[in-house]
């Protein structure tokens, strides 16, 4: 049995674009939700966020961006091959505003993530500016599909493409020359952090979607607890999105680094058994 | 072997047989099977000591009534096929039960023999006939035509497996919905190897399939389907969820690394196989001096764990004293052959951390026991002035686990109690007509024979149902 992979397209050096026949979870799941996937016998239990879905195909997209020994292994399986499990969907669908403007704020492979927001956003048909940044013009994803769904800035960190610099840079320039209703805003940890302090003097409404170290995803483990406001929340079940302005970042930064040194046991177990160097990049997704 | 029936006298004369157990220092090292069962001959001897009592009260302190004497009897008679009938007959999952049971508080709390004595090593045997019968498997077949009754049942926990094979048997088509990627709830997630072997559970889930039992893994109701849509689809819906939800201590520096959750810490381990790491990809934090808070069976499934992950302190704190750990005898008595050790009446106040927000210890306080409270045991009260730090570099928090809502919220007509479990009658029907529900969703944290009664029960009253009411469905 198992869940067929259509498709595995290369969008970058280090990101896959797996469409994945899920029949049900295409019917049903809705923007900022994610599934649980395990590749098979003995592999880790995941989550990846459900970037597009397909209800007549029942096929689901994800996106995957190589960081480890599990994102590794599900890059490389080729179209036609399995994957033994895939669950959802799982968290609460995005909190989506229905007038007004919003910014959707995506760095590295936080696109993945904002995809669907930002694609839900147009068809609402809010004004929408998608702010995206990468290291590089070869690592921007989905340039061309935010561009059709509104303004688009591109932020590069060596200025190959569009303006050079951070995300958040942009952002507060745009905040202090318009009005903005909301900003939802996906990526790496500090990025995170960095939205927040700029909107929090002004006050503006701000979402994350976090990405604790989940397992299970139905609330039973705690692993993906979060401070938000003070008290403890489950990212699975209770997010993954939150306001930006009440996590308490430092902590969610801390806690992704629980397994750094089994990481890298895991990735160079399997370069050693394959006889190979190791090539995995080990820096936080 | 004997022919002539035994004497009281001589039945009196034979002691309660020993476990053969795996030696204490092998087994601190490997998730092998503790207990190694007993042979033919143990067996033999335990089953004379039982005196086939004319009231047999032991099957009074059994929840699914076993028909304990005369399994017992088919022993003695060298007639394990026989036994196995018995047994089979009142308990779906025996090699299960005769493992995990407490049966110090149940069948073997009450046999007349404990009187004086030990009581009859009913577990032992009870364990004894199922492994037996695992190699000599009987025909399980279907006794009833196809009902054409479609009965949908969530969550593959030990309550859900058995009413899945009490249905089946009787012709309903039966569906389970598991939101994990594998069945058996606890028993696969939980309760670790070296006591509840998995291929036990796996072998469970052939029969079920092979009775025509559909298992869907990777289904969570309240995401992928509502209960709303299941009612619609099926005649019937068994919710045994169980009461997953683990609880915090809510005390300072629950946030560091180093701190799991018994469910988390146990989850890794034994569902996703991470003793096994690298080979298995997920991993846990391998602590050298480990503390688990708690004192059930679940904090001493996780400090057993600990030391099989090469702890070389593994510790339980427990506030009460020793008497009140709710923990199996057994296994409290294993875990100090295996080399844990205990800190009684001291209650957790802070986890310490170093600067990089591992944890460096358990920051606990003395007390001591007063009144009995509401649940009959004594209540622990700070001991003023009586704070220490116990150092440790993990911390596993096993106090406890509530109803998860994930699937009630999907379903906001279905009523819950004030402690957020399912509100069932005695057929273990919900406000919702043909809505059923059992096991730990209903009972609170209670155990494996529990929620195997309660799959049974319902499964009968789920039979009623179907065959008495004419159901009025709304959609194919
Ligand atoms: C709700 C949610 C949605 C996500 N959606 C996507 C997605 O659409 N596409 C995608 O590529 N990734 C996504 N992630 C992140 C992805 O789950 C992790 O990258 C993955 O679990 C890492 O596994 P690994 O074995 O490859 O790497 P590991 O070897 O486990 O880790 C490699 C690096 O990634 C970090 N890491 C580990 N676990 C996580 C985690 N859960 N989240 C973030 N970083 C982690 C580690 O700190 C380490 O630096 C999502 C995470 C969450 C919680
Ligand atoms: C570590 C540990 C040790 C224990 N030791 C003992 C012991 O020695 N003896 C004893 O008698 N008892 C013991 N218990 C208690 C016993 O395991 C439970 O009482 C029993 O498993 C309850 O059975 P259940 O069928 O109600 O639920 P569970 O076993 O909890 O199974 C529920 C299942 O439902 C699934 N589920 C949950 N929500 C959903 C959803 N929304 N959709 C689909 N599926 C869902 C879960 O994934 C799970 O597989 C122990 C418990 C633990 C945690
Ligand atoms: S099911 Fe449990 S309580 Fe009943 S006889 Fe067996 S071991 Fe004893
Ligand atoms: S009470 Fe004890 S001795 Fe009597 S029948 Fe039951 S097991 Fe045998
Ligand atoms: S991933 Fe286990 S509770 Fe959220």
């Amino acid at each position: 049995m198992g869940h067929e992979v259509i498709s595995n397209t290369s969008l970058s050096p280090t990101v896959h674009r797996l469409v994945v026949s899920a029949p049900r979870i295409a019917v049903v799941r809705q923007p900022g939700q994610f599934v649980i996937v395990r590749l098979g016998p003995g592999a880790e239990r995941i989550p990846l966020t459900i970037v597009g879905s397909d209800a007549a195909a029942g096929t689901i997209e994800l996106v995957i961006q190589a960081v480890g020994k599990s994102t590794a292994d599900l890059v490389a399986v080729a179209a036609g091959s399995y994957i033994d499990d895939v669950a959802g969907p799982l968290g609460q669908p995005t909190d989506l505003i229905t007038k007004g403007t919003a910014v959707c704020l995506a760095g590295g492979v936080g696109a993945a993530v904002m995809y669907p927001i930002a694609r839900r956003l147009s068809e609402i048909g809010v004004e929408l500016i998608t702010v995206v940044g990468a290291r590089s013009s070869a690592s921007i994803l989905f340039e061309d599909e935010f561009r059709s769904f509104g303004d688009l800035i591109v932020c590069t960190d060596d200025g190959s493409a569009g303006r050079a610099g951070f995300v958040t840079d942009a952002l507060a320039d745009l905040i202090a020359a318009q009005t903005v209703d909301v900003v939802y805003a996906a990526g790496p940890v500090p990025m995170m952090r960095a939205a927040s302090a700029v909107t929090s003097p002004r006050d503006i409404r701000t979402i994350v979607s976090l990405n604790p170290i989940m397992v299970d995803g139905t609330g039973m483990c705690g692993g993906c607890r979060v401070t938000v406001a003070g008290a403890m929340r489950f990212a699975c079940v209770d997010g993954p999105e939150f306001d930006a302005h009440s996590v308490d970042f430092d902590e969610l930064a801390d806690r992704l680094t629980t397994y750094g040194a089994a990481e890298r046991i895991a990735v160079d177990h399997v370069c050693r058994s394959a006889g190979q160097p190791v090539t995995g990049r080990h820096g936080a997704g | 072997m004997t022919t002539e029936p035994l004497t009281k006298r001589q039945r009196m004369a034979i002691g309660r047989q020993e476990m053969p157990a795996r030696d204490a220092g092998e087994r601190s090292g490997t998730f092998n099977e503790v207990n190694l069962g007993f042979t033919e001959q143990l067996a033999l001897l335990e089953a004379q000591r039982c005196l086939a009592c004319a009231r047999p009260v032991c099957v009074e302190g059994c929840p699914v009534s076993v028909d304990i004497p005369s399994f017992v009897a088919s022993i003695e008679a060298g007639d394990l096929a026989a036994a196995a009938r018995a047994l089979f007959g009142d308990n779906a999952l025996p090699a299960v039960t005769g493992r995990v049971c407490p049966q110090e508080h149940q069948c073997e709390a009450v046999c007349v023999r404990g009187r004086k004595g030990a009581p009859v090593a009913i577990g032992h045997l009870e364990r004894f006939v199922a492994d037996w019968a695992r190699g000599h498997p009987h025909d399980d077949v279907v006794t009833s035509e196809p009902s054409g009754r479609r009965v949908a049942i969530i969550g593959a926990g030990p309550g859900g497996l058995t009413a899945a094979g009490e249905l089946a048997r009787r012709g309903h088509d039966v569906t389970i919905y598991e939101a994990l990627h594998l069945p058996g709830g606890v028993l696969s997630y939980g309760i670790p190897e070296f006591r509840l072997p998995n291929e036990i559970v796996d072998n469970e889930v052939d029969r079920l399939q092979a009775l025509g039992v559909h298992i869907e893994c990777n289904v969570v109701i309240g995401r992928t389907y509502t209960l709303d849509e299941l009612r619609k689809s099926f005649d019937a819906l068994f919710i045994s969820v169980g009461a997953g939800l683990p609880m915090f201590l809510d005390i300072p520096g629950e946030g560091f690394k180093g701190v799991y959750t018994a469910n988390e810490y146990l989850t890794r381990v034994n569902l996703m196989r991470a003793y096994a790491f690298p080979e298995a990809d997920t991993p846990v934090l391998r602590g050298e001096r480990v503390v688990v808070i708690g004192g059930g069976n679940v904090a001493i499934d996780a400090v057993r764990t600990a030391r099989r992950l090469g702890a070389r302190q593994a510790m339980i704190v427990y506030r009460r004293s020793r008497p009140e750990m709710p923990a199996r005898v057994e296994e409290v008595h294993h875990a100090e052959q295996e080399g844990v050790t205990f800190e009684f009446q001291v209650n957790p106040v802070a986890i310490e951390g170093d600067a990089d927000r591992w944890v460096t210890g358990l920051r606990v306080i003395a007390t001591e026991l007063g009144e009995p409270d509401e649940s009959g045991r004594r209540a622990p009260r700070p001991i003023a002035g009586s704070e220490r730090v116990i150092p440790c570099d993990a911390v596993v928090v096993a106090v406890g686990t509530r109803a998860n809502p994930l699937l009630t919220s999907s379903s906001p007509d279905l009523a819950l109690t004030n402690r957020g479990y399912l509100a069932a009658d005695e057929r273990g029907m919900t406000n919702l007509p043909g809505v059923f529900a059992g096991g730990d969703i209903v009972r609170g944290s209670a155990t494996v024979i529990l929620a195997m009664a309660d799959g049974k029960r319902v499964a009968d009253s789920i039979d009623s149902y179907l065959s008495g009411t004419p159901v009025e469905l709304t959609a194919p």
